[in-house]
């Protein structure tokens, strides 16, 4: 799950790591208000979910708080289109309002949880505001990294080892300590996936602040965050993804006209590259479960039929814990409710399948059978095919 | 012979009283798996399909014996049952619970470290070696004693390649799922080093997924230390970059974990590759030399 800026440097801000003094608002009187309180310059920064603000026209300067209440009013409510957005772009509902920091060095510092080592990494580049994923491709040696042992925290020895690396003055590598052990401190304590500061800077007057910050966190964490699950932003989101959220079922949306319903994520997977293969295109991954009940599946059917785009569907059953009468079922009964406007593939295999056959054949709709895998790929594409 | 788990595998099961636990142990009593008890703290002294139920995995292991657990616990207290198991000295712990924190899973891979525990999963469907020995939620009936060990990071996938592989006449030495996980405790490379020194097993199937690049260090060991000969499959190669495919490590993020790295680097390794799912067993037959009817 994705937070907003202002959200991460709050939570940031708890833990001792230093951000700029700023405050939050939604309309272009209250930028001006907060501008008259801190004092000029202010930074006016658009609160979305995509990185490449700046380069978008998402970020601004003000030098008087007018000038900042005249910034707030072309940035909240445009639709701002970044490098992360894709071309639709997203709309700005609010913005960030900060002191303008005077900049002295730009550095990154980042933390994510390494599968290799099965650890946390702590990691620190001198190309402070560059992609992280450009300087590991081109100049790896620039990025230092502290690996952590679960058992002990970052120790102050290693946060010593990347603030001197960094070569960050003498007289300001305590305050570089500190705010990296706050960030491990948050990063834990949250269930966090990912942490970046890009980028962390020395400013004029000594000190090492978060000028922007992300974090990431672990969905399976969040049971035991309330707090961060307060700051999930459903227009973030897309509906279909945030509904099937609501019954336990995995969807993403692509853009193809294929609506696929599938058990388990990696048969799901495959029975999209299956669909691809066989020269459709998938409109949605659609892992249903290991023990889904009727209702999901209904639920599941409903959401798949939701998209305009579903020219016909395709159904992918390998029954184990998950009985293929249950699947058929849920499946009769959502197009009983629903109807049926595209034409339907239902391929099973595994647990109960004579049974789930059974009752697919009594419901007397007009259903696409399929034997095995291939099969069932190359009637719905066919079958989208005929429809378009 | 095969890996890990045969005809004398003493299982605890670690959630018996629940009911995704009680359903399973009924399941893998069914399949003939030697079940010797379960664990559920607080409710020691009461039976689950005849069997005894023990406050602690290490009062359990002295009445029974037992050498290898199956975790069915909650998400929420799953780290803690999987610590305790190796912990009391069971030797291997088959945890099928999802959606457990990344962050419990990175302590507990820090606890296991130097002990002689050897932990499958989590979020994986579990182990079998058929006609033996059963542990997890996998669909017993579709496989076979025979010679092909399987392993993969995905459930149903599994099954399917199960499924062709008996369908083709073949049967399996040991079928592993490691799980979806981003940090796990059994990784490729230690089952197929497995199924590498294991007699019974001729060739493997190796299903991988999108993200990180545990493909590509399997194929790095395929490559140097595997003589039998090995075919996959890798799942994702439709998936949008930056999303997660409902398995908490399938995300293909900063630009690394893609199907297309990982095929080419099978290929490169001499692992035949299945084009599809669908032709897993036939690609399998084919690089045995063997008729398909």
């Amino acid at each position: 799950m994705n937070i907003h800026e202002y959200q991460a440097k709050a939570i940031l801000a708890k833990y001792g790591v230093a951000v700029p003094r700023g405050k939050v608002a939604d309309t272009p009187r209250e930028v001006e208000v907060i501008a008259m309180e801190f004092g000029t310059p202010v930074v006016v920064k658009a609160q979305i979910q995509a990185g490449g603000r700046g380069k978008g026209g998402g970020i601004k300067l003000a030098k008087t708080p007018a000038e900042a209440r005249e910034i707030a009013r072309e940035i909240i409510g445009m639709t701002l289109v970044t490098p992360q957005t894709g071309p639709q772009g997203k709309k700005v509902k609010r913005v960030l309002v900060e002191e303008a920091s005077a900049i002295q060095k730009e550095l990154y510092l980042g933390m994510v949880i390494d599968r290799g080592t099965s650890r946390i990494v702590m990691m620190a580049s001198t190309e402070g505001g560059m992609e992280i994923e450009t300087v590991a491709a081109n100049t790896p040696e620039k990025i230092l990294k502290e690996y952590v042992d679960p058992a002990l925290g970052l120790m102050p020895y290693q946060a010593r080892n990347l603030a001197f690396g960094l070569s960050i003055p003498t007289p300001l590598y305590g305050k570089a300590v500190r705010f990296m052990t706050g960030l491990y401190k948050a990063f834990v304590d949250t269930d966090c996936s990912l942490a970046e500061i890009n980028p962390l800077v020395l400013t004029e007057d000594g000190e090492v602040l978060a000028l922007d910050a992300k974090m990431n966190f672990d969905s399976n964490g969040l049971f035991r965050n309330k707090e961060i699950q307060g700051y999930r932003d459903f227009d973030e989101e897309d509906p279909t993804e945030t509904e099937a959220s609501k019954y336990d079922l995995s969807y993403i949306r692509l853009d193809g006209n294929i609506g696929c319903m599938v058990n388990g994520a990696g048969l799901a997977m495959a029975t999209m590259d299956m669909i691809k293969t066989c020269g459709g295109s998938p409109a949605n991954f659609l892992d249903v479960g290991g023990g889904a009940s009727t209702e999901q599946v209904t639920n599941a059917f409903r959401l798949i039929v939701s998209d305009p785009n579903v020219k016909a569907i395709l159904v992918n059953i390998f029954g184990g814990i998950m009985r293929c009468d249950v699947i058929a079922e849920g499946v009769v009964t959502a197009v009983k409710t629903l109807g049926l406007k595209v034409p339907l593939v239902v391929r099973q295999e595994g647990t109960n399948v004579e049974k789930g056959k059974e009752i697919l054949a009594a419901s007397n709709l007009d259903i696409i059978t399929a034997s095995d895998m291939k099969d069932a790929a190359e009637k719905v594409v066919a079958a989208a095919g005929r429809a378009n | 012979m095969s890996i890990w788990v045969n005809k004398d595998t003493k299982v605890l099961v670690q959630g018996i009283t629940g009911a995704v636990g009680a359903f399973h142990t009924k399941q893998m009593l069914e399949y003939g798996t030697k079940i010797v008890g379960g664990v559920t703290p607080g409710k020691a002294g009461i039976q689950i399909e005849g069997l005894p139920v023990f406050h602690t995995v290490l009062d359990a292991v002295r009445a029974t014996g037992a050498n290898a657990s199956v975790v069915y616990v909650p998400h929420a207290f799953a780290a803690d049952a999987v610590c305790e198991a190796a912990d009391a000295g069971i030797e291997l712990v088959v945890c099928i619970t999802e959606g457990i924190p990344i962050l419990d899973m990175v302590k507990v891979k820090r606890y296991m470290e130097g002990k002689k525990t050897r932990l499958i999963g989590p979020n994986c469907p579990g182990i079998i070696t058929p006609g033996e020995c059963k542990i997890g939620i996998m669909p017993g009936y579709i496989h076979k004693p025979g010679s092909i060990g399987i392993v993969s990071r995905s459930g149903t996938l599994t099954y399917e390649a199960v499924h062709q592989v008996t369908t083709l006449g073949m049967g399996q030495s040991t079928c592993v799922g490691i799980g979806g996980d981003p940090v796990n405790g059994t990784n490729f490379i230690d089952v197929l080093s497995a199924f590498q020194e294991d007699p019974q097993t001729e060739a493997v199937i190796l299903i991988g997924e999108i993200g990180g690049t545990a493909e590509e260090e399997a194929a790095a060991f395929v490559k140097s230390k595997m003589t039998k000969p090995v075919v996959g499959f890798v799942a994702g190669q439709t998936a949008p970059k930056g999303k997660r495919m409902g398995h908490a490590g399938a995300i293909i993020s900063g630009g690394k974990g893609t199907a297309a790295d990982k095929i080419e680097a099978f290929q490169e390794a001499g692992i035949s590759v299945a084009a599809t799912p669908a032709v897993l067993g036939i690609t399998l037959a084919q690089r045995l030399g063997r008729k398909v009817h």
